[in-house]
């Protein structure tokens, strides 16, 4: 199966598209909006600014095509920067897609950015955490979406409270850690999210 | 609640892991990779890649160990020494590695944590920082800056590191523990998370470390000499009740 990585210019992709690999798809890096448009999964990953990232989106129409996507029911997931991306407006500055409603909001904590293993804390059954409760993963963030609906929250972190960790909606899933950089746990992760987006 | 980290740190030089005293006397420990690989089986929560390579020239070796490493490791590493200026700390990041770690090049043009935090988050920035008594030191801890180690932080965080490796030349290598008034000062007075480096002899020294206010250590030569002392060292901390993964 083929999975498009929407490349808006942010950093480095390798590593997601290794691990995606190992987990049996064939992840397509791409600034090409018709290849977004049409993959059978896409992703918003990389690293940096909202504000950055939305630009360089919009820079080749990949925003749009990520949002038709998403009308016609077909799946785009979010990693890490890619799931604010998700969102409406960033206390970083810029706008996300819009495609969940809420915020992104400055995580509030005694050390940010929030850098380390952490507790998976399921709030609810899903396709893409399945398997994951109580797991430890990779976060490395400064900032994280605070969606208007707490149904789309599927599972949370605590850093000096709680942070939404991961989100699934319809078509629409992310997560704010790193699962290519999460050992066993975050492939487990890739592993669901491909076979979510088979049957979202 | 995040887990606290225990990070080994790997000195390449010409793309082979190295080990030797003050730099001389370097013995080959291996392929870099595949010595990463066997620490993130045996736990490692991350790790670091220091270029010791003398000379810019010799920097193609380490871009390739930094690519293989983004393809084949499933842990976060860091990926520094040697970072000359904003281009060299870009090759580093661009080529697969989760963050740098920029020592001298970020004291002598602090305006480089900016502009690398800007592009790729501050998460991505780490500013390595080594001190001999609380003072500021470069060129491998030759030479003396005359600035406070502690005052120095302060600014790097607010110029954009989003991490602090801080070493202490005092403790590095001797193995009685790491220096706890320059970790517990630097913890006390940044926002953003501190790896303690310099002096691992055993676990207790590590949650010393932690509870000074690190959010992680550095250790080198402990583990190197027996591999199997990391998930050892992890065991240990887990046991004296620290958040360990």
């Amino acid at each position: 199966m083929r999975v498009a990585i929407a490349d808006y210019g942010a950093g480095n992709l390798r590593s997601l598209s290794s691990a995606l690999a190992r987990a049996g798809v064939e992840p397509h890096v791409t600034t090409d909006a018709v290849t977004v448009h049409d993959a059978p999964l896409a992703l918003i990953a990389g690293v940096g600014h909202v504000e950055s990232a939305a630009a360089g989106l919009a820079r080749n129409g990949l925003d749009d095509a990520l949002r038709a996507r998403v009308q016609a029911g077909r799946p785009v997931a979010g990693i890490c920067v890619g799931m604010q991306l998700l969102f409406e407006a960033s206390e970083e500055g810029g706008e996300g897609l819009g495609l969940l409603e809420g915020p992104v909001r400055r995580v509030r904590a005694r050390r940010v950015p929030h850098m380390g293993w952490n507790t998976l804390a399921e709030t609810r059954a899903s396709s893409v955490l399945d398997g994951l409760d109580g797991e430890d993963v990779y976060f490395a963030h400064s900032f994280a979406a605070s969606p208007a609906d707490d149904g789309v929250t599927i599972a949370t972190v605590d850093h000096d409270g709680r942070l939404v960790a991961a989100v699934e909606s319809g078509p629409v899933a992310g997560v704010q850690f790193h699962p290519e950089r999460s050992a066993a746990a975050g492939a487990r992760v890739l592993e669901n999210l491909v076979r979510w987006s088979r049957s979202a | 609640m995040v887990k606290k980290r225990v990070i080994p740190c790997l000195d390449v030089a010409d793309g082979r892991v190295v080990k030797g005293i003050n730099f001389r006397n370097l013995r080959e420990m291996g392929e870099p990779v595949e010595l990463a690989r066997r620490y993130s089986e045996l736990g490692a929560d991350e790790l670091v890649f220091l270029d010791i390579t003398a000379t810019l020239e010799g920097r193609g070796p380490i871009l390739d160990v930094i690519g293989r490493a983004a393809d084949e490791l499933t842990i976060p590493f860091t990926a520094g020494g040697g970072v000359t200026g904003v281009d060299d700390a870009r090759g580093l990041l661009l080529a697969g590695a989760d963050k740098v770690a920029v020592n001298r090049a970020a004291f002598d043009e602090p305006g480089i944590l900016t502009t690398l935090a800007a592009e790729f988050g501050s998460q991505a920035v780490v500013v390595a920082i080594d001190a001999r008594a609380g003072e500021v030191v470069t060129h491998a801890g030759r030479e003396p800056r005359g600035r406070d180690a502690v005052d120095w932080a302060r600014e790097a965080v607010e110029r954009g590191a989003g991490e602090i490796l801080l070493t202490s030349i005092d403790a590095d290598g001797t193995r009685a523990g790491y220096d706890l008034d320059l970790t517990g000062a630097v913890a006390d007075a940044v926002d953003v998370p501190v790896i303690a480096s310099g002096g691992a002899g055993e676990a207790s020294h590590l949650a010393d470390a932690f509870a000074a206010g690190a959010e992680a250590a550095l250790v080198a030569s402990i583990v190197h000499e027996r591999p199997d002392r990391l998930p050892e060292l992890k065991t240990e901390l887990r046991e004296a009740g620290w958040a360990i993964r």
